[in-house]
């Protein structure tokens, strides 16, 4: 609805060019003035200041003086790759687990909900009212070594598969890499349906029927033609989801020991527990410069522009 | 003419119509069974938390199930520290709320109603804070606290918690300035209405709704926040911080009380709305 | 001052008005008059700046240059809220989340008149939708929302009333119907009407006068019948229905009548209806002004010109020929079908008409074809 400004207008059926601010052209800076400035000292500001500390060198009783110690990049490099690795492997796989499950969930209420749509909307992100930790901490329930989930799937043998494979040991869920990346991938969830519902909700019914009637059959409609055209809805729903993933330590703490630490972890422990700010910032902006890289290569993969 | 066809076998797929019956049902409701196991997965730790709320337990922590007790939603504040943590939580979520919101708002405007250089800019910076993990936008102030020589406390949470809100409210607002007609602001001015009227009249019952929606997700993200709190709140305890703090001494069943209720009211906040919604429809009949 | 401007005449004076868009131009210098209650219509083809004049009398732009006066006093410089001008919407703007009441009231309310609600009952009798007070617009039909939208309008008793092509987003049988209705309201409460549209017909119907435009300028301007049967430029005459244009080349002038050589037919016209100096022009006749003779039998007093018929199309009330001149050139020609037998492809014939239904233009083929294709 909102005509391109620099498009000239077509004549009746379109609709004219927003006018420029009638009279006074400095609106758009008062406006935007308050939310701008926050963001630039509380957003921007900080990330630089980070960058700075990152280059810091000292210890938290002779205080900290920049030299540009780049060396302290080596260091948590050297470090806690591990964790670095960890944290995307993880975030990698839970994110490709939650598109797993939320798609059916999407496709369900996109397609086939009729009338009750709008309910199963609301019950999708209803479980995230409660609290994000609490909702954590009741996997830890479900999946505790004596209770009914990790039974069953002993007793298939499902464990024995996974201890193989090496994501699980001893038969157990809880405290291994499984357990973690089970937290990751429910608590995004939400963030990834609604995307992919809303991506699949816009399409065309019609082109379906046409995939049909040129002899396709269901799954090859759904491959050829849905899937496809939900593309950039999985894509944001991939990001929302992978973002926050490959920063969380909650999951781990929770759900994982200390051999499942990840960045967010060793982030955490630098800052809070061992002080070390320089190295701490210093692993923060690697895993940010990590996650913005990983994210434009995505993207221009994925071929979406818009995102916001 | 001596291009020849050749020829093209009949289709040898038969499509549905040649398979009715209990297959065809199947493969049709497929779908709606994979979906709704997905529903039942996602209310799984949900149910689990409910349950466990009228847990006693016998140690100190609420893994196992012991025996069906009210005693938990009975004595709610008992646990030392609880409710006051819920209640540092709530107020941080409006104080914030409100900030984001209005900010947020405002800023919306701006970027939609006008050009102007550095939109593009304007754009980007408010949508990076979404893509940043967590922990680099937590530890990036606390850096910037700790180097400006703030005191961590409330007023360091209250910021932190504003930040994170502001580009979902922008976002959020934007996308429903934009679905707005400005041919239905023009008919206003028209009809002799001014800048100010034309604003209060039309543009804001317009918007509200999605000013609303911006304001509940503001409130909800800042009431569950953990990480970027944890590290700006210095002594002060949040609700999610309490929960963290007590997961290594003691889990009280309090606290599946506590996500109970969140998720109850939750609830009950939606059906109110729409309940409103439905009585303003009717009444128009 | 804002006072003085809903008191007085409801003419409407446009001089030199200009909009530039950066290096766009909607609207290139147009001077408009309209009476005082009288129904005006801007024709023209999409781009044309119509709307864009429009809605810089109603406020919603800024015009470039030029003024714009209503009963002689110049409104430029006020906003939309201060002139005494309302517009009825191409998309109607009906205010979604008020009633239908109380949009009707929207304006009455800003001046805060008397007797509103005896005003809101009494347009909404006019439109028979009463009943339907309480309904939000979005629960009323297309043809509802338009009438409702054009009284908004008209409640305000303005001294223009603007129509931003009202009627483009009905159907065939509504739109018939609701133009009669417009046209009845306006005769029946003198409010000065400015109409836009790209609907040739909807403008003959309705329109007092009517102004072509087109890029930006305005073609031609005068009653339905004045343009129609005298165009001036190519444009207008493609525009407006369809017209035979032919090369020809004015050979003399004598007092009233101006004679032409077209391959080498003599035609002859009125002085009057020549808008071009020549000597090379196009010689225009409308296709229903033709008539079909025997090769030879043509009356002497007539323009005549020679050729075979290549198409014949059979449309119940009338024939469309096409006929071929020796110089390959094609004349189109409506007949009604009086006669019992009808004309075969093929037949060699002379096509004559009243030299006083010839008009002459400049010779500029290419507006022409661009014209035609255009029009609705």
């Amino acid at each position: 609805m909102t005509a391109l400004a620099h498009v000239p207008p077509t004549g009746g059926a379109a609709a004219p060019p927003p006018e420029p601010g009638r009279g006074n052209k400095l609106t758009p800076y008062f406006l935007l003035l308050p939310a701008g400035l926050a963001l630039l000292v509380f957003f921007l500001l900080p990330i630089l200041t980070l960058v700075n500390t990152s280059l810091q060198s000292g210890g938290l009783e002779e205080g900290f003086t920049f030299s540009w110690q780049f060396s302290n990049y080596v260091d948590v490099w050297a470090d806690y790759w591990p964790q670095f690795l960890r944290s995307f492997v993880f975030a990698a796989t839970a994110t490709v687990l939650t598109i797993l499950i939320a798609y059916p969930i999407a496709y369900m209420i996109a397609f086939k909900a009729g009338r009750w749509r709008s309910v199963l909307l609301v019950l999708v992100i209803a479980p995230f009212f409660t609290s994000f930790l609490i909702r954590t901490l009741a996997w830890t329930t479900i999946l505790s070594d004596g209770g009914v989930v990790t039974g069953f799937l002993r007793s298939i043998g499902l464990l024995t598969i996974t201890d193989f494979v090496g994501i699980t040991s001893d038969s157990r869920i809880l405290a291994t890499p499984l357990a973690v990346i089970i937290g990751l991938s429910y608590n995004f969830l939400p963030f990834m349906v609604l995307p992919i519902y809303a991506s699949l909700e816009k399409q065309d019914v019609s082109l379906l029927q046409a995939a049909g009637d040129l002899y396709a059959s269901s799954w090859a409609g759904f491959w050829k033609v849905t899937w496809p055209l939900s593309l950039p809805g999985v894509v944001s729903g991939t990001l929302l989801t992978f973002i926050p993933a490959a920063g969380d330590y909650v999951n781990s703490t929770f759900l994982g020991s200390m051999r499942e630490s990840m960045a967010g972890n060793a982030i955490d422990a630098l800052f809070l527990r061992i002080r070390d700010y320089s190295h701490a910032a210093a692993l923060s902006i690697s895993l940010m410069a990590a996650i913005v890289l990983l994210v434009v290569y995505y993207v221009r993969r994925a071929g979406t522009e818009e995102l916001v | 003419m001596t291009a020849t066809l050749n020829r093209v076998p009949a289709p040898s797929t038969p499509t549905e119509a040649t398979k009715p019956g209990r297959s065809r049902w199947f493969k049709d409701h497929l779908i709606v069974f994979v979906g709704a196991l997905g529903l039942l997965y996602l209310f799984l730790p949900i149910f689990v938390v409910i349950v466990f709320s009228f847990n006693k337990p016998a140690g100190s922590f609420n893994y196992t199930w012991t025996e069906f007790s009210f005693d938990a939603w009975k004595n709610i504040c008992q646990v030392p520290g609880m409710c006051d943590s819920v209640l540092l939580s709530l107020k941080i979520a409006v104080l914030s709320t409100i900030a984001a919101t209005v900010l947020g708002t405002i800023a919306a405007f701006g970027l939609v109603r006008h050009r102007f250089k550095g939109r593009g800019f304007a754009n980007v910076l408010i949508f990076v804070p979404m893509a940043t993990p967590e922990v680099v936008v937590g530890s990036s102030l606390l850096v910037l606290f700790v180097n400006m020589g703030i005191p961590l406390g409330q007023v360091t949470i209250w910021i932190a918690h504003t930040m994170f809100c502001l580009s979902f409210v922008i976002v959020t607002v934007k996308a429903r300035l934009i679905g707005l007609d400005p041919r239905l602001e023009q008919a206003a001015q028209d009809l002799y209405a001014n800048r100010v009227q034309t604003f209060m009249r039309i543009t804001l019952p317009l918007i509200l709704p999605g000013v609303v929606s911006a304001a509940m997700l503001s409130f909800s993200l800042s009431f569950d926040d953990f990480i970027i709190t944890n590290f700006n709140s210095g002594s002060e305890v949040t609700f999610p911080m309490f929960v963290w703090g007590a997961s290594k001494k003691a889990l009280p069943p309090q606290i599946n009380v506590i996500g109970t209720a969140m998720l109850l009211i939750a609830l009950l906040v939606v059906v109110i709305g729409r309940f409103i919604g439905a009585r303003r429809a009717k009444a128009a009949r | 001052m804002s006072t003085d401007v809903f008191t007085g005449g409801g003419s409407l004076r446009i001089r030199g008005l200009h909009k530039h868009y950066g290096a766009f131009t909607a609207v290139d210098g147009i001077d408009l008059d309209v009476p005082e209650g009288s129904f005006f219509a801007l024709l023209g083809p999409s781009g044309c700046g119509k709307t864009t004049t429009l809605r810089m009398v109603a406020g919603l732009e800024e015009p470039t240059a030029g003024s714009i006066e209503i009963g002689g006093q110049d409104i430029a410089a006020l906003r939309p809220y201060q002139r005494p001008v309302n517009t009825v919407f191409q998309s109607y703007a009906l205010f979604p989340h008020l009633t239908i009441y109380e949009n009707i009231a929207f304006g009455l309310r800003r001046r805060k008149v008397d007797g509103i609600d005896a005003k809101v009952n009494e347009m909404l009798e006019l439109v028979d939708m009463k009943h339907l007070a309480k309904r939000k617009p979005t629960q009323l039909s297309g043809g509802q929302q338009q009438r409702i939208a054009v009284v908004r309008a008209l409640i305000n008793r303005p001294k223009v009333l603007l129509l931003d092509e009202p009627l483009g987003a009905l159907d065939l049988k509504l739109r018939r119907q609701l133009q009669l209705e417009l046209k009845r309201i306006q005769t029946d409460v003198g409010i000065t009407f400015i109409h836009v549209t790209h609907d040739q017909e909807e403008a003959m119907t309705m329109a007092d006068t009517i102004a072509v435009l087109n890029k930006g300028k305005v073609e031609q301007m005068g009653s339905p019948v004045e343009l129609y049967e005298n165009p001036s430029t190519a444009f207008v005459s493609g525009f407006l229905g369809q017209s035979n244009l032919l090369p020809a080349t004015i050979v003399s002038r004598a007092g009233d009548v101006i004679t032409l050589n077209s391959e080498g037919f003599r035609l002859a016209m009125p002085a009057a209806r020549a808008h071009s100096e020549g000597p090379d022009v196009q010689v225009g006749v409308r296709p229903e002004k033709i008539q079909i003779a025997d090769e030879g039998q043509a009356p002497a007093t007539a323009n005549v010109i020679d050729g075979m018929i290549v198409d014949a199309s059979f449309i119940g009330v009338s024939t469309q020929y096409l006929i071929r001149t020796p110089a390959h050139e094609e004349l189109s020609v409506f007949s009604q079908n009086t006669a019992t037998t009808l004309r075969a492809v093929g037949e060699r014939v002379s096509v004559h008409w009243d030299p006083a239904h010839t008009f002459a233009l400049d010779k500029d083929a290419a507006d022409v074809e661009h014209a035609a294709e255009i029009a609705s």
